[in-house]
Parts: C-alpha cells; structure tokens; sequence
C-alpha cells in the first residue's frame, strides 16, 4: 500500500511540477506586463517595442474583429485584459454593466493633448471611464475600374448588378446600421417593425452578398476578387495604398461616425500599467504613427494637424468631413436589453 | 493483366496524392513571391522568412505551442499508462463504463469539449479567483491527451503474458519491480505511439485552445487563426514552409532508423535460420 | 496482488469527474438556464428556427464523409497490397500534411478556390469559363475532405492489412467473382476500420467552424458557426449555444449509436 502512496505521490508531484514549468514557461508572468485587446489592424505593432523600451513593460496583443466579440469575451469571463478598445455604443454598455474601472487621470497625463470636442462624450457622460484613441466614419468604398456607374447611396450595396461582387459587414450592428441608414431610419431605433424592415432588407440583399468579412475585407477589394463593400474610412487609406482604383463614398443617407475609446475592465490585473499605455497611446508622436499606420484620425488635435498636412485633397476630405456631411452622420449609441436581443436574434437568423 | 491494374493503382495513388499535396506546394511557392499577392508569381524573394523570424507574437506562440503539446504528452503518457495498467487490473464490470467514460473526449465534437472547459474553468476561476492561460490550456491538453494514451496502451496489456509477471514476483521481484522490469518493456511500443499520437494532436488541435486558453497565451493555431482574419502576409506561407520542411525532416529520420533497424533484424532472422540448419 | 494494481486508474478516475464529467454537467446545466439563472425551457424552444443550420451541418458532413470514403477506401486497400517498405512510405505520405497546421492546410484552399485564384487563373488559360467555388458550400466540402481524409485511410488501411489474405484466396478458389470476394469477404472483414474512419471524419465535419469561416464566406451557418458566435461570437448568448451544443451531442451520439450497432466490433476498431 506504501508503494501506491508513492506511486500517487509521484504522480501529484509530476503534475506540480509540470505546473511550476508552466509558470516558467510563461514568462510575461513575472516581469511588467500590460495586456491590450484592440480591433485588428488598428495600431503600428512597431510602438509597443518603444514602450518597453520607455517604460519596461511588455505588451501582450490581442485583437477582435467586433465589439460584439469583444463583448463576448470578455462577459464569458476568465480573460484578463488590463486594456480594450471598443468603440463608443459599447463603452456605454460596458458602463451600463459596470465592467469598466474608473480611471486615474493622475496616470494619464496626456488627456490635455485631446480636443475638447471629442472628449465630452454621450457615451462616457461623466468621463471617467474613456479615453478616445481614433474616430471615423463608415462608408462604401469599390473599385473605380470594374464600376463606372457614380457610386452615392447605400442602394448601391443592394444592387443586383453587383451580384456576387458585394462585401457586407461582419457584425450585427454595423450590418443592420447600414440596412436601416438607407431605409431612413436612426441607427439608434428601438422599433422593432424598422428593425424588422432592415432585417428582410438584408436577407434580400444575401444572394448577393459574395461574403461577410471584416479585416479580411483589404484583400479581397485590394486583389480585385470583390468590387464593392462597406468599410471604414481610415481603413480605406491604406487599402488605397495597395489599389489606386480604389474609392470612398461617404453615402448621401447619412452613415456611421464612430469613436473608439481606451479603456479598463473591471478588475484589470495591472490598472497602473494600462494607465500608462494609454497615456503613451495619447501622446503626439505616438499618435502621429498610429495614423500613419491605420489611416484613422485620432482626436489629439496637434497630432491630427501634422498628420492631415501629410494627405491630399481627396484623403482629407474623406478623413476630415466638413461639418455638412457629418451633420448627416449619427454614433450608435447602447440599446434597450430586449432591442440588443432582437439584433442578436435576428443576426443569427440572417446568417441560419 | 496485373500489370495494368497495378498501374492503375499506382496512377489512383499519384491522382490523391497530387491533391493532397498540391495546395502545400502553391503554399511552399508563394512563400518566395516578391510581392503579397498570393496568386500572381512577380519574383523571388526571402524577404517573408526574414520577418517570420522577427515576428515576435509568432515566435512566442510557437513557444507557447511546443511547451504545451511537450509537457501535456508528458503528463498524459505517464498518467495514461498508469491508468491503463488500473484499468487492466479490474473486472470487466467496472472498467467497462469507465473506458466509456474515457472514450467521451475521443467521441465529442472538439467544440463541446471547448465549450464544456471553458464554462468549467470560468465558473471554477470566478471562485477559486484565477483566470484562463497557459494553466487552463494545459489541463485541457492534458485531458483530451489522456484518452490517447490509455487506448494505444491497453491492447498491449492484453497481449502480456500474466505468467511473466508472476514469475518475477515469484522470483523475488518486489510489485513494483516487477512493474518497472517487465511489465513496462513488454508494454513500451504501445507508451511511445500513445506518446506521440499525444504530442501529435496538442500541435494540431486549434478548436480546444480557442476556448481555454484565455487572453494572454496565444498558441501558433490562434496565432495562424487570427493571421487568416486580416489582411494576409505571406509569412504565413513561409511558415508553412518551415513547418513543411521540419515535419518532413523528421519523418526521413525516424523512417531511415527504421529501416535500418528493420534490415537488422532481418539479417540476425537470417544467421538464426543458419544456424538452426 | 493485481487487485492492487487497479487503484493506479484513481487519480484519472478522479480526473475524469472534475474535467470530463463536469463540463458536460455544465453545459447540460446552462442549457436549462435563463440569462438571470433561472430554469427554462425556452433555449430549446428558440431552438426551432435553426433547423436549417442542423439540416445543412448534417447534410455537409455525410457529403464530406461519403466521399472521403469513396476516395479513401480504394487507397487504404491498395497501400495493403504493397510491400511493406512502400506501405510504411505510403503511409508517412498520407499523414505529412496532417502533421502541418490544420488551418494551414485550409488556408491554402482559399488562395487556390479564390474567385480570381489560382483554379480560375489555369481555367482562364485553357479558355474554360471560371469556376465560383469560395464562398459556397462545394468550397466547405472540398476543405473538408482535404483536412479530413487521411483520418479516413489510415484506420481502414489498418484494418484491411491484417485480413487473412488466406480467406481471400480461399473464396476466390472457391470460384467467387471478384466483386462477391469483396463484398462477402473483404468489405465485411474491413468493416470495423471503415466505421472507426466514418466516426473520425464525421464528427469534426458536423461541428466545424473554422472550415465554414475560412472557405464558406460567412453566408450560411455550420452548427460550429452557430455555436461559436453564442459563445465568443457576434451573437452573445452562451446559454442558447450550450443549449445547442446539448442537442449536437445527443443526435451525434445516437448517430454513432446505430452505426456502430450496424457492424458491431467497434472495440477492436484501431486508431491509427
């Protein structure tokens, strides 16, 4: 019986033992560290050696293709991320459920260098909770050498002649925002007949969707095998990068503009750590990459200017719309429970 | 005749092997293409590989994979083999449900079992204050491992002889000498394929990890996963170029010791047949 | 004294209960279960509307399995007939792709079915009218019988290696066609690997999600798909998705219930 002990002995050592080189295995789990869960392709990777460098702290990088995926990971539970990036409707949410930690502005130093404009928000009212990192808008962009036609309504995306040439969002509220935009509606509707409207409207719209994608939208419009689809603006600049042919069209309906905002979920391991990132993030130099890298305005005024002097006149009006177009433009804002419930519902529907 | 149906057998071969292979070595190719598109040739470059070797996150995911896949086939093999020599050692009764038990992770689609652990550890991390990474991988690892080891291992303990046993103890051997001399050595190809089939599906599994692993550890299938979600690099292809060669490498090499431990035997078979004549 | 021995399976059994047992407990336990925590019925019940995506997983994966059979089980029988060197190489062939990344592997399908890649490109160069294969179901079965066919050959070459090659000859002497020698000798002998292959090309194929992702486009919803987004997905709701998951592994199970009452023998079935 004594050799049986041993044997379980040995058998719960090894294990322990496998543990403790698991531990080692994971190095981040001793030195400074500061996990961030951002969009993807929405940051010059290159930056994160400058702030080890700055500050000693590693960064661990993670991305999600949506909010709602965001959201999802992080409500399931077991993550642990010390900084996200949603955009506004979602920090409202997150709010709304209390999962975000209130920050210290004593650590972010920075937020002076944010406009003022952007900084007072619906979405965070009190702004303890945000600090912006980009905002932009949603639009059409396609290929100016296959389509000839002038491109300047959301009726575009649900015109046969592109059949199978289509790219749609790959989330529900950008996909159902641009259905109930061109029907008329506010995207913020709680009703659930325009709801509704816009959902038979997409599934009209499917047999000509040639896929729904997200991020990997850029190669599929950069390579010529789809001609039309709906994206966000700064990502039109670098794709343009890739594809001259390719356009922007901030649709006559009205569209998207969006915020995406720095912040700290509840409970985050190392606040401090996040803290300073984000201050780092804010800072002009670094700001100034970012935009280089995304193609998307970030809300640091000084950085913004050296970065709008840098585009022609076709890339700044596309990133910096005149007041009269962006009158036209509505954020999303947090929903009603049972209205999120209906769009996930009917997302789920759509897609069955 | 024959040598028309061989023929024949062999074009079959070729005809699957080509579609097997094919889509590797378009892979293989486009990771020299000077430029990113992944299906004009525009000229050769090694660029790719260069910024593979810089690319920080993919080393570290490697990392992140190899220390998984080694150390849950390591844990699962030495717990497997016990646990088939327990579950030999009972009646019939007994150990039908639980080999039944056992098989559940073999049988279940890949997501339950992902989902399933991933509801566990959450709930059990809400309690016991601790959050999914490297640990929950590896428990999972080690779980859907087990199974592996215990099935290539049992037929083996049907195949031994009882008497070997008892003429060890017999001849003084304590239990667990007796274990360890012979038990062990009978059962050994059987520990080492289950160790293998072991290390071979923690490298390949994505599904499992995509649900336990958390937000920190990302192993080289995540990393591949969220790499096909944005705009393409062809490091992807380099590494499946260096994937490729390193996996072919060491199949040659295991093959080449076989083979020649195979022409070993046959010729010691060889000198046994003289001089039994 | 083997009575000893036996409490070496303890720990595992232990094992077992907490990470094999328990997750399935809790995924049976959130299929019941409101957002509040409270007992319903009513994610099974909001279950209905996704019979299509049942249908369609099936219909996919039994395509899938089909034809890794049709295609898997002449090759499993013609390695059988090689020499044993060349077996031992033809096998190695057969699993080096497997040992690549799985999703490696189904990546480079979508550089070779892309509307403008490489299938379409030499189609265009032979004057033949392109192909749309991405983004359809026939792009999700062809990823399927890629990733899933050697888990097909290898356990019926298994098999079919050990048949008696006696028994056959015997029922060709006794004046059998070839085709009553395979079908009353050799396909029943072969049996058991076939139906360990069906299970191991079955299973992932009803509940993959990364397949239909990668190659399917995103339009239509494999069982994987719907799971996923309930969990880590677009459509939050992990008590639907365990709700799902519960009635995916019941009808797999009873699938596997009466194939394996088909042709019994499933314990001698031999992985690799």
């Amino acid at each position: 019986m004594k050799k049986i002990i041993g044997i379980l002995l040995a058998l719960t050592l090894s294990l322990a033992l496998a543990s403790c080189a698991a531990k080692e295995a994971n190095p981040q789990t001793t030195a400074q560290e500061v996990n961030v869960y951002n969009w993807g392709e929405y940051i010059d990777e290159i930056i994160f050696d400058d702030f080890e460098a700055e500050t000693g702290i590693t960064v661990n990088y993670t991305t999600f293709q949506s909010n709602e995926e965001m959201y999802a990971a992080m409500k399931l539970g077991g993550t642990d991320y010390d900084v996200i990036i949603p955009s506004d409707y979602m920090v409202e949410r997150l709010i709304d459920e209390d999962m975000l930690e209130k920050l210290d502005f004593a650590n972010i130093p920075n937020l002076s260098l944010i406009d003022d404009s952007v900084s007072i928000s619906a979405y965070d009212p009190t702004g303890e909770f945000s600090v912006p990192y980009m905002w932009g808008t949603v639009g059409i962009i396609y290929n100016s050498a296959e389509i000839t036609d002038e491109i300047t309504s959301w009726s575009s995306l649900f015109n046969s002649d592109y059949a199978g040439q289509i790219i749609m969002f790959n989330n529900p509220r950008d996909a159902f925002g641009v259905a109930v935009k061109y029907l008329g509606y506010s995207l913020n509707t709680t009703d659930e007949t325009q709801i509704r409207a816009a959902y038979d409207l997409l599934i009209e719209q499917k047999p000509l969707v040639q896929s729904y994608d997200m991020d990997t939208i850029y190669d599929k419009l950069e390579g010529g095998s789809a001609l039309i689809g709906v994206y966000y603006a700064g990502d039109y600049i670098s794709m343009k990068e890739n594809n001259p042919d390719l356009k922007f069209v901030l649709p006559t309906e009205g569209s998207n503009v969006f915020t995406d905002v720095m912040c700290i979920p509840k409970g985050a391991t190392n606040k401090a750590n996040g803290e300073a990132f984000i201050n780092f993030m804010t800072s002009t130099d670094i700001a100034v990459r970012n935009m280089e890298m995304t193609g998307y305005v970030s809300p640091n005024g000084a950085a913004a200017e050296i970065y709008g002097d840098g585009l022609d006149v076709e890339d700044y009006v596309i990133q910096f719309p005149s007041q009269d177009a962006l009158s036209r433009c509505e954020p999303f804002l947090n929903l009603p429970q049972a209205t999120l419930d209906l769009y996930s519902q009917l997302w789920s529907d759509l897609k069955k | 005749m024959i040598g028309k149906r061989k023929l024949s057998h062999r074009l079959y071969t070729y005809l699957i092997l080509l579609f097997l292979y094919a889509p590797i070595f378009v892979l293989i190719v486009f990771s020299f293409n000077s430029t990113k598109s992944r299906t004009v040739w525009s000229g050769f470059t090694l660029d790719w590989y260069r910024q593979l070797l810089q690319d920080k996150e993919i080393l570290r995911s490697l990392y992140n994979t190899l220390a998984v896949s080694f150390l849950s086939a390591a844990v699962a093999t030495v717990v497997g083999t016990f646990t088939a020599v327990g579950f030999f050692s009972m009646k019939k009764r007994i150990r039908a449900p639980l080999l039944y038990v056992n098989n559940i992770p073999l049988i279940n689609a890949d997501i339950i079992t992902g989902v399933g652990m991933c509801l566990l550890f959450v709930s059990l991390g809400s309690f016991l204050k601790f959050k999914l990474g490297f640990g929950t991988l590896l428990i999972a690892h080690i779980t859907f491992n087990i199974p592996y080891v215990i099935l290539s291992v049992l037929p083996k303990l049907y195949q031994l002889d009882e008497n070997l046993v008892d003429a060890a103890k017999d001849l003084g051997c304590t239990w667990f000498r007796a274990f360890r001399k012979v038990i062990i050595p009978e059962i050994l190809p059987g520990i080492i394929n289950g160790a293998m089939i072991a290390f071979t599906m923690s490298i390949d599994d994505f599904v499992i990890s995509y649900f336990t692993a958390g937000s920190r550890v990302m192993t080289l299938s995540m990393k591949i996963f969220s790499m096909t979600r944005k705009r393409v690099s062809p490091k992807i292809n380099a590494l499946s170029t260096l994937l490729f060669v390193a996996v072919l490498l060491m199949l040659i090499i295991v093959n080449l010791r076989e083979i020649k431990q195979d022409d070993k035997n046959k010729k010691q078979i060889k000198k046994m047949k003289e001089i039994i004549k | 004294m083997t009575n000893r021995r036996r409490f070496l399976a303890v720990p595992y059994i232990v094992w077992m209960a907490v990470f094999v047992i328990a997750p399935i407990v809790l995924i049976a336990v959130y299929a019941f279960a409101s957002r509040d925590g409270a007992f319903t019925l009513s994610n099974f019940s909001a279950m209905g509307t996704y019979l299509s995506v049942f249908s369609r997983s099936f219909l996919l994966a039994i395509i899938s399995t089909v034809v890794c059979l049709i295609l898997g089980y002449p090759l499993a029988v013609i390695f059988a007939h090689e020499t044993s060197r060349m077996q031992k190489i033809m096998i190695m062939l057969i699993m080096l792709p497997m040992w690549m990344n799985f999703l490696l592997r189904t990546y480079a399908w979508m550089s070779i079915l892309e509307s403008n890649g490489l299938l379409n490109r030499a189609l265009a160069f032979l004057h033949i009218p392109p192909l749309n294969i991405i983004n359809t179901p026939a792009a999700v079965i062809i990823g399927m019988v890629y990733n899933f066919l050697p888990f097909m050959v290898l356990p019926i070459y298994s098999v079919v290696v050990k048949i008696d090659r006696s028994l056959v000859e015997a029922a060709q002497d006794l004046g059998g066609s070839p085709a009553a020698v395979f079908r009353r000798v050799t396909f029943p002998l072969s049996l058991p690997g076939v139906l360990s292959g069906i299970t191991m090309v079955f299973v992932p194929a009803v509940s993959t999600f990364v397949i239909s992702q990668l190659l399917g486009g995103g339009k239509e919803m494999l069982l994987g798909d719907l799971i996923e987004m309930q969990f880590l997905g677009t459509a939050y709701n992990p008590q639907l998705g365990s709700a799902i998951s519960l009635v995916m592994m019941i009808v797999v199970m009873i699938f596997m219930y009466f194939m394996n009452k088909f042709g019994e023998g499933e314990d001698k079935a031999v992985l690799m």
